[in-house]
């Protein structure tokens, strides 16, 4: 079968400036005077990574590794520096949850934002309404702006949203710490409904226990390499040896 | 030379043969004046444009695509418009109504300065200005709005994937829904005065179609420019002011000094803001190379804009 993701050398570069040159007399001055070199930053270095549909694929790896960048690659956020990514299907990214909302407005004009905002109909939006009010178990508070919310209210709302479409992709960046752990049942029972209907997933996660339970394959990550590439038992057992052992 | 430089090139050659062209028919022109190097400069002008046009669709190839993309991404921008609305009205008495208050009042005040004070000599002045200042405000408005879109939209960029044009166009169409509020105190005005109209006004769309797009393209460009150098957006606050002052949105078009008129042809605002009082004020409608001089203007403002910003849009998360 083919891939759904498919990278082939992708490489990420950042420039770390010391401080960042925004103004064109700064630019100029800095021109003339050859100081425009930047300290490279690989993020990601020449990953290839394919995807098969259906696979639910785990990222592991220390802080700083490239796992966030890995996924803003995969979901269009980023364009890799080199390399290509080839993306066949929908992609619902829950990375930040609730991007796009309006503090001021009502959970009920929230959802036509956000909805717009990752990219549905204002028809799909209209008939999902009373399932996404009602998932997030906020009936009570539809026409409340929600600056009066509290943090956990918002992720729900947020997370509610993101997975109303059964997309053909699905990310996940450690977010399955939304609202009380009532909630994140709920979540993780909502994932897994979508990994049996054929959605592919693809999970950030520190919690080791938690990609135990849901994946079948683990890509461990490190400095922006891939390590290992294999089942999850393999993976993370390695992966517990060696950052258990020495931090990497 | 790759395919990417050539038709920014081209963009650029088919802008200075329009412009060229505009010297050349600057003055009143009648059939009887069209002597060979007019028609040169013309049909040169006209093979530019059209090369241009085709080799921007070679470069954007891939604009079906590009197409679903933007079916998909229309429901946000009918909603960060009609939120921008919102916002733009909120805790307001009268609302919506002060799109329609604002340019009456203003018009009001101009016209006892310079009417008055100044004396100038214009028929109808208050309607001369409201109409000068109906376009040049929604241009104004438009590019500063978009001047600053990409980087306030920081939050979004870095979580989803959103098309960013979305942005500097969102601006420019929040401008021009202003300004068709704002048509509504240009046609009290008429009624109040008593201006005679002919059916040549229906012809008003036209300038402000090419002011948009014109709009358009200027934003795509300063908003590129301004996430990389935030200068920009100090210096074009400046650059707007001179403008109105090189646009006869105040004084009188007949003030202009004979030899200072070849310069003002090269301003894109001067010819919608003229045709635009020809087809409301003086019933006349201009010719076909004032046409073609405004859709020459407004397309390759819009080529260079798409090419700019498409080239830099990748770029753009690094910086804000």
């Amino acid at each position: 079968m083919d891939n759904i993701i498919e990278l082939q050398n992708v490489s990420m570069r950042f420039n770390m400036s010391k401080e960042r040159v925004d103004s064109i007399k700064e630019y100029i001055i800095r021109f003339v005077k050859h100081q425009l070199q930047f300290e490279e930053f690989f993020a990601l270095r020449d990953i290839n990574l394919g995807i098969k549909p259906g696979e639910v694929v785990g990222i592991v790896g220390l802080n700083g590794s490239g796992k966030s960048t890995m996924l803003k690659v995969i979901s269009g956020i980023l364009k890799p520096s080199t390399g290509t990514v080839a993306v066949r299907g929908s992609v619902s990214p829950l990375i930040e949850l609730g991007a796009g909302f309006d503090f001021d407005l009502t959970a009920r004009e929230n959802v036509f934002l956000n909805g717009s905002v990752l990219g549905f109909s204002k028809q799909t939006m209209a008939e999902k309404m009373y399932d996404i009010i009602d998932f997030a178990e906020l009936r009570d508070f539809m026409d409340v702006a929600i600056k009066n919310y509290s943090s956990g209210m918002v992720a729900r709302l947020g997370f509610s949203i993101a997975t109303i479409t059964k997309p053909d992709i699905l990310i996940v960046d450690e977010i399955l710490s939304v609202g009380d752990f009532l909630f994140q049942q709920k979540c993780e029972q909502r994932i897994a409904e979508m990994m049996s209907g054929g959605t592919t997933v693809i999970i950030v996660s520190h919690s080791l226990e938690q990609i135990e339970r849901l994946c079948s394959r683990v890509v461990w990550l490190s400095k922006g390499n891939i390590i290992m590439d294999g089942t999850t038992k393999e993976v993370c057992e390695a992966y517990r040896n060696k950052a258990g052992k020495d931090g990497e | 030379m790759t395919k990417n430089k050539i038709s920014v090139l081209l963009c650029i050659l088919a802008g200075l043969g329009g412009a060229a062209y505009s010297l050349f028919t600057a003055g009143k022109i009648s059939l009887a004046t069209l002597d060979i190097e007019r028609i040169i400069i013309f049909t040169l002008g006209t093979a530019l444009v059209t090369g241009a046009v085709i080799f921007l669709i070679v470069y954007l190839k891939g604009i079906g695509p590009n197409i679903a993309v933007f079916k998909k991404y229309k429901y946000l921008l009918a909603n960060l418009i009609s939120r921008d609305l919102k916002v733009k009205y909120r805790r307001s008495m009268l609302g919506f109504l002060w799109s329609i208050l604002n340019p009456l009042l203003m018009a009001l005040v101009i016209n006892a300065v310079f009417s008055r004070i100044f004396k100038f000599q214009v028929e109808y002045f208050i309607v001369y200005y409201l109409t000068g200042s109906l376009i040049f405000n929604f241009m104004t408005e438009a590019t500063t709005g978009s001047l600053t879109s990409v980087i306030s939209a920081a939050s979004l960029i870095k979580k989803v994937y959103i098309p960013k044009y979305i942005f500097p166009l969102e601006k420019c169409m929040f401008a021009f829904v202003n300004m068709l509020f704002s048509s509504v105190a240009v046609i009290v005005v008429i009624l109040i005065v008593r201006m005679p109209v002919s059916w040549t006004a229906l012809l008003f769309f036209f300038p402000m179609i090419c002011a948009l797009v014109f709009s358009l393209g200027l934003s795509l460009i300063l908003s590129a420019l301004n996430v990389f150098f935030r200068d920009i957006g100090h210096l074009y606050t400046v650059w707007t002011v001179a403008w109105m002052y090189l646009t006869p949105v105040i004084y009188p078009a007949e003030v202009i000094p004979e030899r200072l008129l070849p310069i003002m042809h090269l301003n894109p605002m001067f010819h919608y803001v003229t045709y635009f009082r020809d087809v409301v004020m003086y019933a006349t409608v201009p010719g076909l190379q004032t046409h073609i001089i405004c859709l020459v203007y407004a397309f390759t403002f819009l080529g260079l804009g798409l090419v700019i910003f498409k080239k830099q849009q990748d770029r753009f998360i690094l910086y804000i």
